[in-house]
């Protein structure tokens, strides 16, 4: 075989497998590796740019594009889209799980994204962060008025190469469990099928 | 109400009573956020049926009627009362709970706005730190080793667990309230519960829609926040604030950590 007298290709191979490998040793992914100060540093920005989205007095439906964008930036979806499909990203190729996350970013940024106005005037005050192992878990209070204030955490963790998030609590009700019994439900009502949930969600929320 | 259901209440009740015999069981082991067991979820979700219709018929248009009509500072003012009326329960099963810092807690807050408050009407005692702090004989029974049983979907007063169940029937027949207040004004405590979630219903009534009428399967999501919501009211501080629980104090023990890791890491090799 022509290929394996051809020293070229292989050497190249080596050379670029070599230098990842160099620079997986001496740059650690995320450079700076995740604390509990730079998950409450990630929380207090992400609180500013939603409230100021909140405030700008824009459309909804601009209000809602920003929050799908802002959601791509900070959260790790491929994280949150495998955990809400559940067992079913198993089996799912990831272009399946790729188009799966997008439509699930969409989907909760038009069904948060629509009720916003609820958040109007409303404050996030982070306690405290804890280094839970997998990931770090902000812990931070929300007062929204007309109501008493609640408890919000947030889990961020740094797989991605950088700090993003993956989950978040209110009053101990997680989002991504919560969503994982939405999405078995559509799941369950389109036969198993992960293209038709993906079509189900484009239309929902 | 089913057999099922009640041989279960019943196997409860006598595990609890052994429980309590013993005198030396901790507070029960808390299943983690995702965990369900609804071993009647046939006849659960023909309940919550019946709770949806009762809802689109009466509920949802009496509170919006209720909201819409009464202005907000009288609404206020009932839910205050509601909450007032409701103290000496609480102060009750802290006291059973042996919560004595807490019976206190609510003790001042009842005394507070039940004279500076008028009657309970104004809310003085939040503003000073005496916030609400509720509880109920589910959580007592819950600190006496109970365990939460199955899930649980009641008539008009929905999502609940076998044990939950136990203690709203406790705590309805042993409000002392009810038991001190003269005929007609005990009657108040209910017409005050009844208008209070009137007034939920219509405050929060977009996340009411949302989760009954705009979700894929609004029982299963019901289901899934009450069970959450109600694990981290029981279990909350201890449980998830303790890193040392989780990071294996209790190795082998599946409940150990409240939220079992549910992430799937997409990065993994």
């Amino acid at each position: 075989m022509p290929m394996l007298l051809d020293p070229r290709p292989s050497r190249r191979t080596f050379l670029t497998a070599g230098t990842v490998a160099l620079t997986a040793l001496f740059v650690p992914r995320g450079a700076v590796a995740l604390t509990p100060a730079l998950a409450t540093g990630l929380v207090e920005q992400v609180a500013t740019e939603i409230t100021r989205i909140i405030n700008s007095g824009r459309s909804e439906s601009a209000m809602i594009s920003d929050f799908d964008t802002m959601m791509g930036r900070y959260a790790d979806m491929p994280t949150i889209a495998q955990s809400v499909l559940g067992p079913a990203a198993r089996s799912a190729s990831p272009g399946q799980i790729s188009a799966f996350g997008d439509a699930f970013r969409g989907y909760m940024a038009r069904k948060y994204g629509r009720r916003f106005r609820e958040f109007i005037g409303g404050t996030v005050n982070v306690g405290g962060a804890q280094d839970q192992g997998r990931f770090v878990e902000v812990i931070s209070t929300v007062n929204l008025r007309g109501t008493a204030p609640f408890e919000v955490r947030f889990r961020v963790w740094d797989r991605s190469g950088s700090a993003l998030f993956i989950d978040m609590l209110i009053e101990g009700v997680s989002l991504v469990i919560s969503e994982r019994a939405e999405i078995g439900a559509i799941l369950d009502r389109n036969g198993g099928s992960v293209d038709a949930t993906i079509q189900t969600l484009r239309g929902m929320g | 109400m089913p057999s099922a259901l009640f041989n279960r209440l019943a196997a409860g009740l006598t595990g609890l009573a052994l429980c309590v015999g013993l005198a030396a069981c901790g507070p029960a082991a808390l299943p983690p956020g995702d965990s369900i067991v609804d071993a009647d979820e046939a006849q659960n979700r023909a309940v919550h049926r019946f709770n949806l219709a009762l809802d689109q018929s009466l509920v949802g248009p009496a509170s919006r009627g209720y909201g819409s009509t009464v202005p907000d500072p009288v609404r206020q003012g009932v839910d205050n009362v509601a909450s007032n009326l409701a103290q000496p329960s609480y102060v009750l099963n802290n006291i059973l709970q042996f919560r004595l810092g807490q019976a206190t807690h609510n003790t001042l807050r009842f005394v507070v706005n039940s004279t500076i408050g008028l009657g309970g009407i104004l809310d003085p005692a939040t503003a000073i730190g005496l916030d609400a702090r509720e509880t109920d004989f589910g959580e007592t029974l819950h600190i006496y080793g109970a365990p939460e049983g199955d899930f649980v979907m009641l008539p008009v007063f929905g999502p609940s667990t076998t044990r939950d169940t136990v203690g709203l029937v406790v705590d309805i027949a042993t409000n002392p309230v009810r038991h001190l207040l003269p005929a007609p004004e005990s009657r108040y405590v209910t017409v005050a519960e009844v208008l209070d979630r009137f007034g939920d219903r219509y405050e929060l009534d977009g996340t009411f829609e949302s989760i009954l009428y705009e979700s894929a399967d609004s029982y299963a999501q019901l289901r899934s926040l009450y069970l959450q919501n109600r694990r981290f009211e029981l279990g909350g501080p201890v449980l998830s604030f303790d890193p040392g629980a989780a990071a294996g104090n209790n190795i082998g023990d599946p409940y150990s950590d409240p939220y079992s890791d549910p992430y799937i890491n997409a990065y993994a090799p």
